[in-house]
C-alpha cells in the first residue's frame, strides 16, 4: 500500500479525463485574475489600483465558480474522484510539483521576505502586490495594508471559492455542505472582518481572530499580546479571558460532545483552507504505519514543545515579588505543575486500561514537561531562560513552528504531502483535542456490522491518513484522536459502512473476534482460547 | 510444525490465513498466481475509475506478511495430488502440504457465443481484466464504444466505468428489466431509469447473437440476437455472472459438482482437503442461501469458520442472517434478510413498496402474508444499521414492529433529510386501503 506514484497505466493518454471548453475559459479567466498580481508582484503601477484588484479577485473568484459549475453541475449527484489519481495536479505529477514549489516560494517570501512583495519599510508607502491591496485595507480599516492583509484577502478568497467548489461537489451531502459553510462563515467573518473591524473600534488592540485558541495560537499570551489586552481596558480584559475560557472550558465541553470536529473542520482557517482548497489533495496522505508512527512523535513533541515555551513566555514577563501582582512566578510555575498533575492523574486513574502501551509514553511525556518546567524555574533569571535569552527562544517557536512548519510546509507542500500536513503532524492544537478526542469524548466513526468489503476509498480519501478500513473490515469503530470528522470517508464509502456520530461512551471502542453475521458460537470461540 | 496450504489470495484464503496465525504457530502459505500480494477485488473498478490506485486497494501493507509468518508463493498450481499431499505447479515446481484449501474464487461465465475469445472481449474479475481493459478501452479515442453482455452487478460496474472515462456504452440485458431476477420490479425500473440518466444505453430483453472480429482478430462489431443489428464496437465486456474457478482439480479426486463439493465443515471428500469461497458448493443449500455464494462477505465468514475447525475447535458453517450491498452507479443498495423478486418468491411473501418522489430512493419490505413476520428489507439511497436488522430478524419482529421502530435503523450521514414518517405513514395509508 504504498504512495508511490505511477503514471496512469495508459498507454494512449494519461490524462483520460478531459476538461471542457467552458473549464478551459474558466481557467484562463483566473489565470488572467493571477496574471494581474504577478504584474502587480513586479511593480507595475496600475493607475487605479482599486479597480485593477477587483477585478483580479474578481477574476480568481469568478473563474473557480465557473469551472465548479461545469465540474459539477452538469452530471447527477454522487461521488465525483473521476481521475483523480490520473491528474497531474492530484497525483504529484509535474504540475501537483510545480504548484508546490510556487506555494513554497510564496510562504517563504511572505514570512522572512515582505519588502519582495511591496512592504513599504520605514515609513514608506507599499508598493507591488502589497500596494495592490492599500485600497481594500483602506476600505476596511483606514489602514494602509500588510504582507498579513494580503495574506489574509486570499487566503479568505480561497476558502470562499473552492468552498462554492466543494459544497457543489457534494452536493447530494448536506453534512458536507453544512460543515463547508461553516469554514468560510468563519474565516470571512472572525479571522478577516471582525478582526479589521476591531481595529476600527480600538486600534490598540492586538489582532485577535477569537476562534484560533492557544497552542495554535501561540502568541496570545505573550508578553506584548497580554499587555494590549491590558491597556485596552474592559474589551481587552473580556477577549483575554475568552482567550483563556476557549482552551481550558469550551474547548473541552464541545470536544467531549462532538470530538475534535467541531474545531478541526467546522472553524479552525487552517482546517478550512485545507477543506476546501485542499480537497484536491487528501489522497496523497501516506497511509503508512510508519508515517502513523512519525505523526505521534512529531505532534506531541511539538506539544510539549508549545505548552513549555508558553509558560516560559509567561514566566518571563512576570514578577518575584508578591506586591506587584498576586501571579508570581513561584505561584504561576505551581499553578501550570499543578494543572498537569491533575490531568496526568486522572487519565491514569480513569483510562489507563484504554491506554495500553501507550501509557508508558505519556507517562515519559509528563515527567519530561515537567522537568523541563522545574529546570526553568531553578536555572530562570531576569533574561534568561534554559540559558537563553527568553526572546530568542520565543521568536524560535515562532519561526520554526509558526512560519516553517504550518505555512511552509503545512501549506506548500498540499500537492505532495496532502492537505492536513500541518494538522496531522504539527498542530499541536489538535494534539490536544485529539487526546480528549480518544479518551473523552462521545464521537467515533461507527462501522455498519460485517457490510465492509475492504475497498480502500475511505482510507484512500482520509486527509489525516488514517487506514479507516484497517477498522471497518474488521467491524471494529474508529476512535483515533488525528480524526478531524470531515465525514469524507462516509461519504465516498459505496457500502453504507461509515457513519459519524456522537453516541454513549459505552461501547465506543468494540474490538470484535468475528464480524456481524457469521453465526458462530461466541462461547465456543473464548472457551477453546 | 502442520502446513496448512491455501490455493488463492482472495478475501476467504486471507481471512482464513489470518485467523488460523491469530490462533496457533501453524506454518502457512498462500499461493496465488493473480497478484504478489492480496487485494480487494471489488475496488479493481475504482482504479479504473482514478478514484484509487491499484496499491490502494491492497489492505495490508506489504510487510504484513513477514511479520505474520504467512508465506506468500506465486504461481498456478496445475495439478494436486492428494495421496502424496503434493501441490505441482505450472511452472514445474512442488510443494508439500499437511492440510490444503481451495479458495480459488470464480471465473467469468461464457456461454459459448461466436467471437467470446477475440481482442478486446474479456470479462471483468481479475487484475488481469483490468489490464486488459486498460489496454483496450485508455480512452474514448481508442474506444469509441463498449458493449456489456449480463445485466448483474459486474455488468453495471463495467458500465460506470467505461461511463467514467466518457467511453459510450450500450449494455444488453436478457431480462426485461435489469436484475430484476434478484430486485423485485419497483426497485429494478429505477434502477433501469438511473442507468438511462448516466446515458448509458440500456437495451433489455435483448440478447448477444455474436461478437464479429475484424482482420486483426479484434473485436469489430456484436450482432444482436432479437433484431439483428450491428453495433459496432472495440471492446465488449462479458458478465453473465460467474463459476467456480476449479478446473485444475477435475482429475484430482476431490469431489466436485459446478464447484467443490464441501459438508457444513467446508470439508471435502478427502480428508485434509477444504473449501472456501466462491469455489465451495454445498451439498445442500444452507435456507435460503445457494449451494455456491459467490458473495465477499461469505468468503469472509467460511474463512473464519474454517480458521476455528483446523486449530483444533471443529466448527460447523452457519451463516447467521443473510446481508448483502452493492451500489448502481449513484444509488447505494443495502439488503437485510429476504427480499425475492416477484419472478422467484414464494406465495406467503407479500412486499410493502415506497419510493421517493426524486426517483432516487426506495425500500422494499417483505413479509408473511398469515403471521406479518417481518422477512427481509432491501433499500437503495438510504443507508440501515446491519446491527439492528440483525436484531430484528432474531427477535422475529412483525412488520408493525419493523416500519414503527425504522428510524432506530437508520444509518445516513448527520443532517440527512429522513423519510421514515413519509414510508410510515405510506405503510399506514396502504393498510387502511387494502
Amino acid at each position: 500500500m504504498s504512495n508511490k506514484i505511477n503514471n496512469s497505466m495508459s498507454l494512449a493518454n494519461p490524462d483520460a479525463l478531459n476538461i471542457t471548453n467552458t473549464q478551459k475559459i474558466a481557467l484562463a479567466i483566473g489565470a488572467i485574475g493571477l496574471f494581474i498580481m504577478a504584474l502587480a508582484l513586479f511593480n507595475t503601477n496600475f493607475p487605479n489600483k482599486g479597480l485593477f484588484l477587483t477585478l483580479a479577485l474578481g477574476a480568481i473568484i469568478g473563474g473557480v465558480i465557473l469551472y465548479s459549475r461545469e465540474a459539477y453541475l452538469n452530471k447527477l449527484e454522487g461521488i465525483k474522484n473521476d481521475g483523480v489519481w490520473f491528474k497531474s495536479i492530484s497525483s504529484r505529477g509535474v504540475l501537483g510539483w510545480i504548484l508546490g514549489v510556487v506555494l513554497t516560494s510564496f510562504y517563504i517570501v511572505l514570512y522572512f521576505f515582505p519588502k519582495y512583495l511591496g512592504l513599504g519599510t520605514n515609513g514608506e508607502a507599499n508598493s507591488g502586490l502589497i500596494g495592490l491591496f492599500d485600497p481594500l485595507s483602506h476600505l476596511l480599516s483606514g489602514r494602509d495594508a500588510s504582507q498579513w492583509f494580503v495574506y489574509g484577502v486570499l487566503y479568505t478568497v480561497a476558502i470562499l471559492a473552492f468552498g462554492y467548489k466543494f459544497i457543489l461537489k457534494y452536493r447530494h451531502n448536506r453534512y458536507q455542505q453544512l460543515r463547508t459553510g461553516s469554514v468560510m462563515f468563519f474565516q470571512l467573518g472572525f479571522a478577516f472582518l471582525i478582526p479589521e473591524f476591531m481595529y476600527v473600534m480600538n486600534n490598540d488592540l492586538p489582532y485577535y481572530d477569537l476562534k484560533s485558541i492557544w497552542p495554535l495560537n501561540y502568541y496570545i499570551f505573550d508578553e506584548w499580546s497580554v499587555k494590549g489586552f491590558l491597556s485596552t481596558g474592559n474589551i481587552g480584559i473580556a477577549l483575554l479571558l475568552f482567550g483563556l475560557l476557549s482552551i481550558f472550558v469550551i474547548t473541552p465541553i464541545l470536544t467531549y460532545k462532538y470530538g475534535k470536529r467541531w474545531y478541526c473542520s467546522w472553524v479552525c482557517g487552517c482546517g478550512g483552507l485545507a477543506e476546501t482548497a485542499g480537497d484536491s489533495f487528501r489522497q496523497l496522505s501516506s497511509k503508512k504505519m510508519s508515517a502513523w508512527k512519525l505523526e505521534r512523535w512529531l505532534i506531541h513533541t511539538v506539544l510539549v514543545f508549545s505548552v513549555v515555551m508558553t509558560v516560559a513566555m509567561v514566566y518571563s514577563y512576570l514578577g518575584y515579588e508578591k506586591n506587584d501582582f498576586w501571579l508570581t512566578r513561584d505561584v504561576f510555575i505551581s499553578l501550570v505543575i499543578g494543572l498537569l498533575t491533575v490531568v496526568f492523574a486522572a487519565v491514569m486513574y480513569f483510562k489507563r486500561h484504554e491506554l495500553g502501551k501507550d501509557a508508558k509514553m505519556g507517562a515519559i511525556g509528563y515527567a519530561v514537561v515537567i522537568a523541563l518546567l522545574l529546570i526553568m524555574h531553578f536555572t530562570g533569571t531576569t533574561d534568561q531562560l534554559f540559558f537563553i535569552k527568553s526572546g530568542t527562544l520565543r521568536s524560535a517557536y515562532g519561526l520554526y513552528i509558526g512560519s516553517i512548519f504550518s505555512g511552509v510546509i503545512g501549506t506548500g507542500f498540499y500537492p505532495i504531502l496532502g492537505n492536513r500536513s500541518w494538522c496531522r503532524f504539527g498542530c499541536p492544537m489538535a494534539a490536544i483535542l485529539g487526546f480528549q478526542q480518544r479518551l473523552f469524548s462521545k464521537f467515533r466513526i461507527t462501522t455498519n456490522g460485517g457490510q465492509c468489503i475492504s475497498c480502500g476509498n475511505c482510507s484512500n480519501s482520509c486527509e489525516m491518513g488514517i487506514d479507516v478500513r484497517a477498522y471497518a473490515q474488521k467491524g471494529e469503530n474508529i476512535v483515533r484522536s488525528s480524526c478531524v470528522g470531515c465525514g469524507v470517508c462516509s461519504a465516498v464509502c459505496p457500502r453504507g459502512v461509515l457513519k459519524l456520530e456522537n453516541d454513549s461512551m459505552k461501547g465506543r471502542i468494540n474490538p470484535t473476534e468475528v464480524l456481524l453475521g457469521n453465526d458462530v458460537d461466541l462461547m465456543d470461540l473464548l472457551n477453546n482460547k | 510444525m502442520e502446513h496448512i496450504a491455501i490455493i488463492g489470495n482472495g478475501i476467504s484464503g486471507v481471512t482464513l490465513a489470518r485467523h488460523i496465525r491469530k490462533n496457533s504457530d501453524k506454518k502457512i502459505t498462500i499461493i496465488s498466481g493473480e497478484t504478489e500480494f492480496f487485494f480487494s477485488r471489488t475496488a479493481l473498478m475504482y482504479v479504473y475509475m482514478g478514484h484509487m490506485k491499484f496499491e490502494h486497494t491492497q489492505p495490508y501493507e506489504d510487510w504484513f506478511w513477514e511479520k505474520n509468518r504467512i508465506a506468500l508463493k506465486k504461481g498456478y498450481v496445475k495439478q494436486v495430488d492428494t495421496n502424496l499431499k503434493t501441490l505441482h505447479f505450472k511452472e514445474g515446481d512442488t510443494l508439500q502440504y499437511d492440510k490444503l484449501v481451495i479458495a480459488t474464487g470464480s471465473k467469468p461465465n461464457k456461454f459459448g457465443w461466436p467471437g467470446q475469445d477475440l481482442e478486446g472481449v474479456m470479462g471483468m474479475y481479475h487484475k488481469q481484466d483490468l489490464e486488459n481493459l486498460e489496454k483496450h478501452a485508455p480512452n474514448k479515442d481508442v474506444c469509441k464504444r463498449a458493449v456489456i453482455v449480463g445485466g448483474g452487478l459486474i455488468g453495471i460496474e463495467m458500465a460506470e466505468m467505461l461511463s467514467s472515462r466518457s467511453i459510450p456504452v450500450t449494455f444488453l440485458v436478457r431480462e426485461n428489466s435489469f436484475w430484476n431476477g434478484v430486485l423485485p420490479n419497483g426497485e429494478s425500473e429505477m434502477i433501469n431509469r438511473h442507468i438511462k440518466n448516466h446515458h448509458i444505453d440500456l437495451r433489455l430483453s435483448t440478447n448477444l447473437k455474436e461478437i464479429v472480429s475484424d482482420e486483426h482478430g479484434k473485436v469489430k462489431s456484436v450482432i444482436i440476437e432479437e433484431t439483428g443489428e450491428e453495433i459496432p464496437c472495440n471492446v465488449v465486456g462479458l458478465t453473465a455472472g460467474v463459476a467456480p474457478n476449479i478446473d485444475f482439480i477435475r482429475d484430482s479426486g476431490i469431489d466436485i459438482g459446478r464447484g467443490v463439493k464441501v459438508n457444513r465443515f467446508l470439508e471435502t471428500n478427502i480428508p485434509d482437503i477444504y473449501a472456501i469461497g466462491d469455489c465451495a458448493e454445498q451439498h445442500e443449500a444452507i435456507g435460503n442461501r445457494r449451494p455456491i455464494e459467490a458473495v465477499w462477505y461469505t468468503g469472509r465468514m467460511m474463512g473464519e469458520v474454517l480458521a476455528q475447525t483446523i486449530c483444533g475447535n471443529k466448527m460447523e458453517y452457519k451463516p447467521g442472517h443473510w446481508f448483502n450491498s452493492a451500489k448502481f452507479l449513484d444509488i447505494e443498495y443495502q439488503t437485510y434478510g429476504w427480499v425475492f423478486s416477484e419472478r422467484s418468491k414464494s406465495e406467503h411473501e407479500v412486499h410493502f413498496h415506497w419510493k421517493h418522489a426524486d426517483d432516487t430512493k426506495c425500500i422494499t419490505v417483505a413479509y408473511h402474508k398469515d403471521t406479518n413476520a417481518f422477512l427481509g428489507i432491501n433499500t437503495f439511497g438510504i443507508r440501515m444499521r446491519h446491527d439492528v436488522f440483525d436484531r430484528w430478524l432474531t427477535e422475529a419482529r412483525d412488520m408493525d414492529y419493523v416500519m414503527n421502530h425504522l428510524t432506530e435503523a437508520n444509518f445516513d450521514p448527520e443532517f440527512y433529510s429522513k423519510f421514515e414518517k413519509e414510508i410510515l405513514e405510506t405503510y399506514t395509508n396502504q393498510l387502511q386501503t387494502a
